[in-house]
C-alpha cells in the first residue's frame, strides 16, 4: 500500500554514518508491507504498513493494545511475523532473531532499561563483545574504555565511560542506552517511550541528540503516548488501531485532535449499561492529595456506595500505583484516605483487609493466586482466621461451607473445590479471587484489569458480576485499559495522566474522544486544545 | 439484584460428572511422593533384611528408630520452614547449643530437671525467633540468616561449655528422657515415643492450624499471600520459632541419649534433617509437603545409615548413598511435576 500522504521535508543532510550502504534509488530506509502477527487468541497485527526514510523521525502512535509494541518486537527480532514483507534499502529481509536485527543495523531502546547497574558504562555498552587480551581470556579494559570514549566523542556525550551505570541519573542511563544502540552502527533506531522517566530539561537534551542523529541520516522510529511532544520531535506520524494501519500524516499538517480521533476510531457500539438506578449513595472512600515521588502527584477522588468508578488512562498513568496504595501493597509519601468519613492508615495489605478493601490485581498469577493450592484454599486465603478457634485450629466444616457458598454464588466452574486452582480458566480464576474478598466481607473492591486474559464469554459474566455487586451495595473501582469496557460499566470515570487525575467524568459526558483527550493531557507540554 | 440460586449452582459444583473421581485422583496424585517414599522404605527394609539376618531383629529395629529420633524431630520442625520456601541451616548447631544450655542449667546452676529441659527447649525457640526476625523483619535471605546463626550457635556452644563436654552423670533421671521404657514389656526407648508424639502434633498443626495453612500460602506465592491480607511477617516469625522449639527438644533428647552435651557435635545434622524432609516429598520451592512424608524420609535416612553399617560397609559410603537417594527422590518429584 503506498503512502497516502505527501512526503515530509527531505533529510537535512546526507548520511555521515560509516556503515550506510548506498540505498537503491528512491527506496526508503525501511519499509513494512502487509505485516501480520497473531498470538493464541489475539490477532495483534494485520496489514500493517510503515515506511521510514533515512534522516527522519517517524512517530508511531495508538491506544494501549494497538500493536505498537508487537510491531517493534518484530523489527527487533524478538517475534517473527506471520505474513508481510520487510525491506531495508529496498531489499527484502527476514529478521529471524535479535542478532539478525543487529546485523541489519536495527537497534531498539526498550521502555525498561536493560543496563546492569554494577557494571561501568563502557562494560554495559560493549557487553558480550568486549575487546580481549591475554589469549582471549581477559577483557582489555583500556581498549574498552577508549572505544566508549571515542563513541561518546562522536555523539557529543560528556560522560566518563568508567562510571558504574548505577551511579547515573535516569536521563543519563537513557543516553547510555542510546549510545549502546548506536555502537552497533545502527541506521534504524527504535525508541519506545523514551521520555517516560525524564524531566522537561532532560527531554530537551534527548530531543537535541535525536535531531543530531536524524541530521546524520539515522532513521528513528519514535513511540510515545505523549502526543504533545510529537509536534516537537517527529517528521511524520503513523497511527495504528486494533493492530491495523490507519493513516500516516506529515506532522506539520497534523492537528492533534484529528490524531486522537484516528487513534480512537469510530465509536464502538457499546452495549447500553443496565440502569442501576440512582447510584448516588453516600461517599464510602475519599482520597485526597495522594502522592508518591516520581509516580503520583496530588491524586484525589471519591468513591460512592453502590457505584462503579472507572479508572481510565494510558499505561503508566498511575492507576495501578493508586490501587496498590489503597490495598496496602505500597505506601504513599503524602495524602489522606478517608473511609466512611474516618481517616484511615493503610500500612499493609492486612490493614486493607481489616478495613474490608479487597484488591484484584491485573497480574492474577503473580499477585493473586496460590497456583499449587486448591480452589477452596484460594477462596479462603483471606478469611481463614474467621474460621479458626482460640487455639488457631481451623474448623473445617464451616470453612468448607463458606468456600462452597461463594463458589456457588459466583458460579465458579470446577469439578471440585479440591482441584488445583491452576487448572481453572482465567475467568474462573478471577472469580476465585473475587470469592476470596467476598468471603472476607469486603465492600470496597478494586478491580485492576478485571478482564485481562479472559475470553469473550467469560468477560460478559464478569461484567454481570460487577453490576450485581454494585447493585448489592458494594463500591467498586474498576481500572481498565479497554476504554469501551470502562465506558460501558462505569457510573463515573476518573481519567489519569502521568500520575495525576486530569478529569472526572459522568457516564453521560464520557465518550472515547473526551477520555482520550484527558488521558493525553501531559503536564509537561500543556493541555491539548479541542 | 439478588444472589443467584445457591442450591442450584452448588449442586453443579458437587455433582459434576467427575466430582467423585476428581478429588480422589487428585489425592492420589498429591500423595504419590509419600506413597513412593513409603514403598522405597519397605524395599530398603526388605533388601537389608535379606542381606543380613540380624537386620530384622527387634533390638536392631528399635536401634534404628532411636537413631532416627533426633534427625526426625529436627526434620519435623524444618518441614514448616521448607514449606514456606525457606531453609534452616542452624538446626544442628542450634540443637547443640540447646543441649549445652540444658547442661549448664542442670549441672552448673543445679536447677531442677524440668527447668533444665524447658530451658533447653526455650533456647531452641529463641534461636528460631531470632532467625525469624532477621528473615522477616531485616529481610535477610533465609539461607544467609540461618548460615550465620549456625556459626553463632556453634561458637556459643563452645564458649559456654568451655569446649568440654558436659556430663549429666550427677543428674538423676536425665537419661530416662530418651532411654526409658514407657510401655511395659516393650523395649522401645522413650525417644522414639517422643518422635511419634511430636509427629502427631506437627501433623495436626500443619493440616489444621492457621500456621500450617498460611505456611502453604506463603510458600506457594508470598506476594499473593500478603495481598490477601495474611500477615506474612508475623507468620514467618512463628514458623521459624516453631522450628526452633523442635530444635530445642531434639537437643534435650540427644543430650539425654548421650548422657552428655557434646559442644563439638551438631554440624551435619541440619543437612540430614533437610534430606529427610526432601525425601519425604516436601518441595524446596515451597507450597507443598507433609509431616508423614517427613517421618518416612527420616526413617529412610536412618535405615540406610543403619543397614549399611550392619552390612559392614564403611561409614564413608553412607553419605554417598544418602546423596544418591536425595537425587532420586527430587528427580522423581520433578518428573511428576512435569506431567
Amino acid at each position: 500500500m503506498p503512502d497516502p500522504l505527501p512526503a515530509s521535508p527531505p533529510p537535512a543532510s546526507p548520511s555521515r554514518s560509516a556503515s550506510a550502504a548506498a540505498p537503491r534509488d528512491g527506496a526508503p530506509l525501511l519499509a513494512l508491507e502487509g505485516i501480520a502477527k497473531g498470538f493464541p487468541g489475539v490477532q495483534a497485527l494485520s496489514g500493517v504498513h510503515l515506511e521510514l526514510r533515512a534522516g527522519e523521525v517517524h512517530a508511531v502512535v495508538g491506544e494501549n493494545g494497538a500493536g505498537k509494541s508487537t510491531l517493534m518486537k518484530l523489527l527487533a527480532g524478538i517475534h517473527q511475523k506471520d505474513a508481510g514483507e520487510i525491506r531495508i534499502d529496498g531489499r527484502p529481509v527476514e529478521i529471524d532473531g535479535p542478532r539478525t536485527a543487529q546485523e541489519l543495523g536495527i537497534s531498539i531502546i526498550h521502555q525498561e532499561f536493560s543496563l546492569m547497574p554494577d557494571l561501568t558504562i563502557a562494560e554495559n555498552i560493549y557487553i558480550g563483545r568486549e575487546p580481549r587480551t591475554g589469549f582471549g581470556l581477559l577483557v582489555d579494559d583500556r581498549r574498552l574504555n577508549r572505544l566508549a570514549a571515542d563513541l561518546f566523542a562522536r555523539l557529543g556525550i560528556e560522560l566518563d565511560p568508567r562510571t558504574p551505570v548505577g551511579d547515573l541519573l535516569v536521563a543519563q542511563q537513557q543516553v547510555v542506552e542510546i549510545a549502546k544502540a548506536l555502537s552497533f552502527d545502527a541506521r534504524i533506531l527504535i525508541m519506545d517511550e523514551p521520555t517516560a522517566a525524564l524531566t522537561e530539561s532532560e527531554t530537551a537534551n534527548l530531543f537535541r541528540l535525536i535531531r543530531d542523529l536524524r541530521d546524520a541520516g539515522t532513521g528513528v522510529i519514535y513511540i510515545s503516548h505523549r502526543l504533545g511532544e510529537l509536534k516537537e520531535i517527529s517528521d511524520r506520524i503513523t497511527v495504528l488501531r486494533d493492530g491495523e494501519y490507519v493513516d500516516t500524516l506529515a506532522t506539520a499538517d497534523a492537528e492533534l485532535p484529528h490524531v486522537i480521533s484516528l487513534m480512537v476510531g469510530r465509536h464502538l457500539t457499546t452495549e447500553p449499561r443496565p440502569a442501576r438506578g440512582a447510584a448516588a449513595g453516600p461517599v464510602v472512600l475519599e482520597v485526597r492529595g495522594l502522592g508518591t515521588k516520581g509516580l503520583l502527584d496530588d491524586v484525589g477522588f471519591e468513591l460512592r456506595e453502590g457505584e462503579i468508578l472507572g479508572f481510565a488512562g494510558l499505561v503508566g498513568a498511575g492507576r495501578t500505583e493508586t490501587a496498590r496504595i489503597l490495598c496496602g501493597a505500597d505506601r504513599a509519601d503524602r495524602g489522606t484516605i478517608l473511609l466512611r468519613g474516618r481517616q484511615v492508615r493503610i500500612k499493609s495489605p492486612a490493614d486493607a483487609a481489616r478495613l474490608r478493601i479487597g484488591y484484584l490485581s491485573e497480574d492474577r498469577k503473580r499477585f493473586g493466586l496460590m497456583l499449587d493450592q486448591d480452589v477452596g484454599f484460594n477462596i479462603l486465603a483471606s478469611s481463614l482466621g474467621d474460621h479458626a478457634n482460640a487455639l488457631g485450629l481451623v474448623k473445617d466444616a464451616p470453612a468448607r461451607r463458606t468456600a462452597e457458598r461463594y463458589a456457588a454464588s459466583l458460579n465458579i466452574r470446577t469439578t471440585s473445590l479440591k482441584r488445583e486452582v491452576r487448572t481453572l480458566s482465567g475467568g474462573n480464576q478471577q472469580k476465585v479471587i473475587l470469592a476470596r474478598w467476598l468471603a472476607r466481607d469486603c465492600d470496597v473492591l478494586i478491580f485492576d484489569e478485571p478482564t485481562r486474559g479472559i475470553d469473550v464469554g467469560a468477560k460478559e459474566e464478569i461484567y454481570a458480576l460487577l453490576d450485581r455487586l454494585a447493585g448489592e451495595g458494594k463500591s467498586i473501582i474498576m481500572i481498565s485499559s479497554e476504554l469501551p469496557e470502562v465506558l460501558r460499566m462505569a457510573d463515573r470515570v476518573v481519567v489519569m495522566c502521568e500520575g495525576r487525575v486530569t478529569g472526572v467524568l459522568d457516564a453521560a459526558e464520557a465518550d472515547q474522544r473526551t477520555v482520550m483527550d484527558y488521558a493525553t493531557r501531559s503536564g509537561a507540554h500543556g493541555g491539548i486544545a479541542t | 439484584m439478588k444472589q443467584v440460586d445457591t442450591a442450584e449452582v452448588g449442586d453443579a459444583v458437587r455433582a459434576s460428572p467427575r466430582g467423585l473421581l476428581g478429588p480422589s485422583w487428585n489425592l492420589v496424585r498429591r500423595q504419590l511422593q509419600q506413597v513412593l517414599a513409603f514403598a522405597s522404605l519397605i524395599v530398603l527394609v526388605a533388601f537389608f533384611a535379606i542381606a543380613n539376618p540380624n537386620f530384622l531383629t527387634w533390638s536392631n529395629l528399635s536401634g534404628i528408630l532411636l537413631s532416627t529420633a533426633v534427625i526426625g524431630i529436627l526434620a519435623l520442625g524444618t518441614t514448616f520452614v521448607i514449606i514456606t520456601s525457606g531453609i534452616e541451616l542452624s538446626l544442628g548447631t542450634g540443637m547443640t547449643l540447646a543441649a549445652v544450655m540444658t547442661g549448664v542449667m542442670l549441672t552448673g546452676w543445679g536447677l531442677p530437671l524440668v527447668v533444665g529441659v524447658v530451658g533447653g527447649v526455650l533456647t531452641g525457640a529463641l534461636i528460631g525467633l531470632i532467625n525469624g526476625l532477621s528473615i522477616a523483619v531485616l529481610k535477610i535471605p533465609p539461607f544467609i540468616a540461618t548460615l550465620a546463626m549456625m556459626l553463632i550457635a556453634q561458637g556459643l556452644a563452645l564458649v559456654i561449655s568451655g569446649t568440654a563436654p558436659i556430663y549429666f552423670t550427677d543428674v538423676p533421671g536425665f537419661t530416662d528422657i530418651a532411654l526409658s521404657s514407657v510401655i511395659p514389656g516393650v523395649r522401645l526407648p522413650s525417644a522414639v515415643l517422643i518422635l511419634f508424639a511430636l509427629t502427631a502434633i506437627a501433623a495436626v498443626i500443619l493440616a489444621k492450624s492457621l500456621l500450617g495453612r498460611y505456611s502453604f500460602a506463603i510458600g506457594s506465592n508470598e506476594d499473593a499471600a500478603s495481598l490477601s491480607g495474611i500477615a506474612v511477617r508475623k507468620w514467618k516469625i512463628a514458623v521459624y520459632t516453631l522450628s526452633g522449639c523442635f530444635m530445642g527438644i531434639a537437643g534435650v533428647v540427644l543430650a539425654s541419649r548421650l548422657n552428655s552435651a557434646q559442644p563439638a557435635l551438631g554440624i551435619g545434622y541440619e543437612l540430614q534433617a533437610i534430606a529427610a524432609v526432601v525425601i519425604g516429598g516436601t518441595s524446596l520451592q515451597g507450597g507443598k509437603g507433609s509431616i508423614v512424608g517427613t517421618l518416612i524420609g527420616a526413617l529412610i535416612v536412618g535405615t540406610v545409615t543403619n543397614g549399611l553399617r550392619i552390612m559392614s560397609i564403611p561409614q564413608e559410603w553412607q553419605s554417598i548413598v544418602i546423596g544418591l537417594v536425595i537425587l532420586a527422590a527430587v528427580y522423581i518429584d520433578i518428573l511428576r511435576r512435569g506431567r
